[in-house]
C-alpha cells in the first residue's frame, strides 16, 4: 500500500523540522500511541492501539528515524506487531520545504500489514491507513502552528483512536 | 432369485432424518468430562525466520493448562509422512518436503501453526494467544507462481534451488513429428487461480487418552479414518489397536479434510496423552482460509496440432503447479490436470511436462476435481479457439474427436494418479453431447433466440463442453455385512461419510441382496473399531470401491442364508425365496423363517457350528479394482451478461452424465447439484487473492465470495449409461463430475455472449469476476 499527501503548515521550516524531532510531539501525534519512548539515537520503543474494521488489536513496536537531513527531512519508519491480530511495517519519506512563511510537509508512504489485519482488513486497511496519515499530520500541523498547545494534545485522553 | 427394487431406485436417504433434525453427531458435537479446549497460534508471516517464543505469560494466564512450542515435542517433532508417493514415471523428479506438526526455526506460509494452547475454555486459550510473544525475522517471500519458479527466486526450503517441488515429463506418440504434418496449430497460455473448499463445517479434532485402558480416541472430520489412525499410531509409537479414530458425520469435505496429517490431527491426540486428558479443538473460518489446504494455482502453456479437418493430432503442455510450502500429497492434482487434458477425445500424440512449484502460500492439496478442472480449461478452450479460427462449430470440433463407441478400453499410454495406465475403461461419448444439445435447443438458440435477443441489446450465450472424470480408483475398501438377531442388516466399512448419502447407497446394495427394506440397514462408516482396513473417501471412489465390497459381502451372506435354510428346511437352495425379512419355501406358505431367527440358528448356543462354517449370517469381502472406471459427460449452459454490471445470469443449465449404473439417481443428482454449484464458485466467484508478500487479502467470507442459492439455478439432469467395466455393478463414481468443467463453461459462453472474440479478446483464465469481465470486455 502506498500514500502520498500533502500539508500546508502555517510555521517556518525550523520550528516545523524541531517538532518533527520531538518525542512528545510524535507522541502526540501518532494515533493511539500509548507511548513513545527514546531507547537509543533516533530510535523508539512504541506501543499504539489501532483499529483496522473488526480488528482492534495493541501493536508493540519500534519507530526509528533515518537519513536525517536537517531541516529538509528524514525517513521514518516504523514496525509493530500486534499479537495473534498480525503485523504492520510501514516507512515514510517526510520533506518539508520552504514556502514564504509557510512549510509545505510532504510524505511519500508505504506500509505492509500482514496475518489477521490482511486477511480480514485489506479492503480497509487503505482507508483506514490514509485516515491515520490524515489524522498525524493535521494534529501535527495544530501543534506545530499552536492552534493546540502540546501538552493539551499529548494528554492521554486526547491520544486515543478516533472513530474511522 | 434376487429382484433390483432398491438398486437403482430414488430413493429417499436414509440420514435425513437426523442430520434434518439436529439429531447427527458431528464432532463439535462430542462432549466428555473434563474437556479441555485448544487453540493454535499462527504464523502472520509468510516466510521468516523464528527467533524466541516466549509463552511464559501465556503459561500464567489462568485457566491455561498447557502451552507447547516445537521444543516440546521432542521426538515427535518430525516432518509428517508422504501420504502419496510420486507414481513410477520414469525421468520423475520429486522432492518431498512435508508439514511439521508446529513451526521450528522458519514459518514458510502465512497461517503455518508456531504453538498449542490448552486451556479450561477456549476463551481462555484464544486469549492465551495473544500473550505468547515470537520473535520473526521476516524473510523475502516467494508468493507468485512463476517468479518462484526462477532459479533466482527466495527459496521456500534453503536446499531446493529454483523451488522445484517436482518434474514429470509424459509422452505418448511424437508430438513433434506429428505437429509438422498439421494444419494448423494453436498456441496459448491459461491461467488457474486459487481457490478452496468452504464446507459448512470447518475441521476439528476431539482426542481422549483413556488412562486405565491405555487406549486413545479420536474423533475427527478426516475423510480417511483408518489412515489416520494407521499414521496417529506409528508417529504417536503404539500399537493400532490402542487407537479408534471416529469420523462422525462430517459436514462436507471436499477434500479438504483428506488425510494430510494437518499439525492438529496430530498435536491434540499428543497433548491428550501428554495430559492424560481429553482435549477439542475445533477449527474456526478464520483459520480455515490459511490452515486448510488450498487448490489450483496452475500456469499452461499449451498447443494443439490439428489436421484440416479440425481432427487433433497432437497436443502438447508445459505447466506450472503451485503447491503451496509443503507436499503431502504427492503429485495427485497435476498428475490429474495432466491427464484431463486429453479429455474425451483421441489424441494421437501427447507431450506433456510439468514442474511442481514450492510457494510460500497453505498447501495445495486436491479439493472437488482435483486438478481436472485446470486441464479440462485447457482441451476445452484449445478446441473452442480451433473452432472458431477453423470455420467449424465448436460442438461439431468435439465430435470429431470422440473417441469411438467401439475403440473401449481405450488407452492412453501415460501413467494416472492411481499408479496405472490412464485406460478409459468404457465410454459412449457422442450420445451424451447428442442429448445435451437437445435438452439445451443448441440449434434453436443458435439460429433464432440468440440472433432476436441480441437485436433486442440482449448479451446472450451458449456453452457446451465435454469431460471426463476419472473415479473409482484403488487400492481397495472392505465391508462387513451381518444379520442381526432382531433382523435388521448391519453393514459396516471402512470409509467415512461427508453427505455423499452413503447410508442409503450402501443400504440399497444390500437390501435387494438379502431381501429387506432399505430402511432396515444400518450402514456404520468411518469408526475404526468397528472395521480394521480401508483407504478413504476421496476421488469419487466411495460408491464404487466400498460399493462393490458391499455387494461382494451381502452376496456372500445371501448364500449363507440359502445354505442354513436349506439345512433347516431340509429342502434344495434353489427353492428358496429370501424376500420381505424372511426365507421361504417355494409353493409352500408355512415354511417361513425370518432372516432374525436364521441368524440365531447359525450362532447356536448348544451342538457345534460344522467345521470349515462360521457362526452368524456375515461375511467380510474386500474389493479392489485393477484400475480406476471413467464417467464422462457434457454441462452446457445459456447465459446473459449485464454489459453495465458485468454480472451473469444463468438462464439454463443442461448436465447429461454418464457414471454407469446409477445406485440412487437422486444421490446422483444431490451430487451434480453440488459439484455444479462449487464449479460455479470457482468460475465466478471464488479466488484467494495473496499479495506479493504471500498476505491473505480476503480471508473471510465477506470478502472471499461464494455462490449463494439465488446464483445457482435449476438444473436440467440427464444420463446415459455406459457401465463400468472395472466392477461387478458397472457403477462409476459422481463425485465430482458437477464441479470439473464448470471453468470451461463460463468461459465459452460469456465469450460468446460478451461477443469477445470478434473484438480478439480471448477468456484464458478462471476465476472470472464481474470486474475481471469489465477489464477484459474493454482490453
Amino acid at each position: 500500500m502506498e500514500l502520498h499527501g500533502e500539508h500546508r503548515i502555517a510555521a517556518p521550516r525550523p520550528r516545523v523540522w524541531e517538532a518533527l524531532n520531538d518525542p512528545q510531539v510524535l507522541r502526540a501525534c501518532i494515533p493511539g500511541c500509548e507511548s513513545l519512548t527514546e531507547d537509543g539515537p533516533n530510535a523508539f520503543a512504541a506501543i499504539v492501539q489501532a483499529k483496522v474494521g473488526p480488528v482492534r488489536a495493541k501493536f508493540s513496536g519500534r519507530v526509528a528515524l533515518s537519513d536525517i537531513r536537517p531541516p529538509e527531512g528524514y525517513t521514518i519508519t516504523g514496525e509493530g506487531t500486534g499479537g495473534t491480530a498480525g503485523m504492520a511495517r510501514m516507512a515514510a519519506n517526510v520533506s518539508l520545504e520552504e514556502d514564504g512563511e509557510d512549510t509545505v510537509l510532504r510524505y511519500d508512504l508505504s506500509a505492509d500489514v500482514g496475518g489477521k489485519l490482511a486477511q480480514i482488513g485489506s479492503r480497509l486497511v487503505t482507508s483506514t491507513a490514509s485516515k491515520y496519515a490524515r489524522d498525524f499530520f493535521s494534529r501535527f500541523g495544530d501543534i506545530v502552528t499552536g492552534a493546540v498547545p502540546l501538552a493539551a494534545a499529548d494528554a492521554a485522553e486526547n491520544r486515543r483512536l478516533s472513530p474511522v | 432369485m434376487v429382484k433390483n427394487r432398491y438398486f437403482g431406485a430414488p430413493v429417499t436417504r436414509n440420514e435425513d432424518e437426523v442430520l434434518l433434525t439436529g439429531r447427527a453427531q458431528f464432532v463439535d458435537d462430542v462432549d466428555l468430562a473434563d474437556l479441555l479446549h485448544a487453540a493454535v497460534l499462527r504464523s502472520p508471516h509468510a516466510h521468516a525466520r523464528i527467533g524466541a517464543i516466549d509463552t511464559a505469560r501465556a503459561c500464567a494466564r489462568d485457566g491455561v493448562v498447557a502451552v507447547y512450542t516445537a521444543a516440546d515435542l521432542g521426538e515427535f517433532w518430525r516432518p509428517a509422512p508422504l501420504v502419496v508417493p510420486p507414481p513410477p514415471i520414469e525421468g520423475l523428479v520429486f522432492n518431498q518436503r512435508t508439514q511439521f506438526p508446529l513451526a521450528k526455526d522458519k514459518v514458510r506460509h502465512l497461517g503455518e501453526a508456531l504453538a498449542l494452547v490448552v486451556a479450561e475454555s477456549r476463551y481462555v486459550a484464544e486469549d492465551a494467544l495473544g500473550d505468547i510473544v515470537v520473535e520473526f525475522d521476516p524473510l523475502p517471500v516467494a508468493a507468485d507462481l512463476e517468479k518462484a519458479s526462477a532459479i533466482a527466486s527466495a527459496r521456500v526450503h534453503e536446499d531446493v534451488p529454483g523451488n522445484i517441488a517436482a518434474t514429470v515429463h509424459q509422452r505418448k506418440g511424437d508430438y513433434a513429428a506429428t505437429a509438422r504434418e498439421a494444419a494448423r496449430i494453436i498456441k496459448r497460455r491459461f491461467f488457474y487461480e486459487h481457490g478452496m473448499a468452504q464446507p459448512m463445517e470447518t475441521r476439528g479434532v476431539v482426542a481422549q487418552w483413556d488412562e486405565r485402558a491405555e487406549r486413545l480416541c479420536v474423533w475427527a472430520t478426516t475423510q480417511a479414518p483408518t489412515s489416520l489412525r494407521n499414521g496417529l499410531a506409528a508417529l504417536l509409537g503404539i500399537n493400532e489397536a490402542q487407537v479408534r479414530v471416529i469420523a462422525p458425520f462430517v459436514g462436507g469435505g471436499f477434500g479438504a479434510k483428506l488425510l494430510m496429517y494437518y499439525p492438529e490431527e496430530l498435536l491434540i491426540p499428543w497433548a491428550a496423552i501428554r495430559l492424560a486428558g481429553s482435549i477439542k479443538w475445533i477449527e474456526d473460518r478464520g483459520e480455515h482460509f490459511v490452515a486448510t489446504t488450498h487448490e489450483r494455482g496452475q500456469i499452461h502453456d499449451a498447443e494443439i496440432a490439428l489436421a484440416e479437418d479440425g481432427k487433433i493430432l497432437g497436443i502438447k503442455d508445459e505447466f506450472l503447479h503451485d503447491t503451496g510450502a509443503y507436499n503431502p500429497y504427492g503429485l495427485t492434482v497435476p498428475i490429474n490436470s495432466q491427464c484431463s487434458i486429453l479429455g474425451p477425445y483421441h489424441v494421437p500424440s501427447y507431450d506433456s511436462a510439468f514442474t511442481a512449484v514450492f510457494t510460500n502460500k497453505p498447501i495445495v492439496a486436491p479439493y472437488r476435481g482435483a486438478g481436472r478442472q485446470h486441464g479440462v480449461f485447457v482441451i476445452e478452450r484449445l478446441l473452442d479457439i480451433a473452432a472458431r479460427e477453423m470455420g467449424i462449430d465448436g460442438t461439431e470440433i468435439r465430435r470429431r474427436n470422440f473417441i469411438a463407441a467401439g475403440a473401449f478400453p481405450y488407452r492412453n499410454e501415460i501413467m494416472f494418479q492411481d499408479f496405472t495406465e490412464l485406460r478409459y475403461d468404457s465410454g459412449d461419448y457422442a450420445p451424451i453431447l447428442d442429448r445435451a444439445l437437445e435438452r439445451i435447443d443448441y440449434r434453436r438458440f443458435k439460429q433464432e433466440e440468440q440472433p432476436r435477443l441480441r437485436a433486442g441489446g440482449v448479451r446472450s450465450g451458449i456453452g457446451v463442453v465435454c469431460y471426463i472424470e476419472g473415479t473409482g480408483i484403488g487400492p481397495y475398501e472392505g465391508a462387513r455385512v451381518q444379520i442381526q438377531a432382531n433382523g435388521r442388516v448391519c453393514v459396516v466399512t471402512g470409509i467415512g461419510t461427508q453427505g455423499q448419502g452413503h447410508y442409503t447407497s450402501l443400504a440399497q446394495i444390500v437390501a435387494d441382496r438379502l431381501g429387506v427394506s432399505v430402511g432396515d440397514v444400518d450402514v456404520i462408516t468411518g469408526d475404526t473399531d468397528r472395521f480394521y482396513w480401508g483407504a478413504g473417501t476421496f476421488a469419487s471412489r466411495g460408491a464404487v470401491v466400498a460399493g462393490n465390497a458391499v455387494y461382494q459381502a451381502a452376496e456372500a451372506v445371501h448364500q449363507k442364508i440359502l445354505r442354513v435354510a436349506a439345512e433347516h428346511f431340509s429342502c434344495k437352495e434353489d427353492e428358496l425365496i429370501v424376500d420381505g425379512g424372511e426365507v421361504s419355501v417355494a409353493g409352500k406358505p408355512d415354511q417361513r423363517i425370518e432372516l432374525g431367527t436364521l441368524a440365531t440358528k447359525a450362532n447356536p448356543m448348544r451342538g457345534a457350528v460344522s467345521p470349515g462354517t462360521e457362526p452368524g449370517l456375515e461375511a467380510t469381502r474386500y474389493f479392489g479394482p485393477e484400475s480406476g472406471t471413467v464417467a464422462s459427460g457434457v454441462h452446457a449452459m445459456i447465459v446473459e451478461v449485464d454489459p453495465e454490471t458485468m454480472m451473469v445470469s444463468i438462464k439454463d443449465y443442461v448436465v447429461v452424465h454418464d457414471c454407469g449404473t446409477a445406485i440412487n439417481p437422486l444421490i446422483v443428482a444431490g451430487q451434480i447439484h453440488g459439484g455444479v454449484a462449487q464449479g460455479i464458485g470457482n468460475a465466478f466467484y471464488e479466488q484467494l487473492v495473496f499479495d506479493d508478500q504471500g498476505q491473505l487479502l480476503n480471508a473471510t467470507l465477506a470478502d472471499y465470495l461464494l455462490p449463494t442459492a439465488l446464483d445457482i439455478p435449476p438444473m436440467t439432469l440427464d444420463h446415459t449409461v455406459t457401465a463400468s467395466k472395472t466392477n461387478p455393478l458397472g457403477i462409476k463414481g459422481v463425485g465430482e463430475a458437477g464441479a470439473i468443467p464448470v471453468g470451461a463453461l463460463f468461459a465459452q459462453a460469456l465469450e460468446d455472449a460478451l461477443d469477445l472474440p470478434a473484438r480478439g479478446v480471448e477468456i484464458l483464465e478462471v476465476p472470472l469476476s464481474p470486474s475481471r469481465l469489465w477489464e477484459l470486455s474493454r482490453s
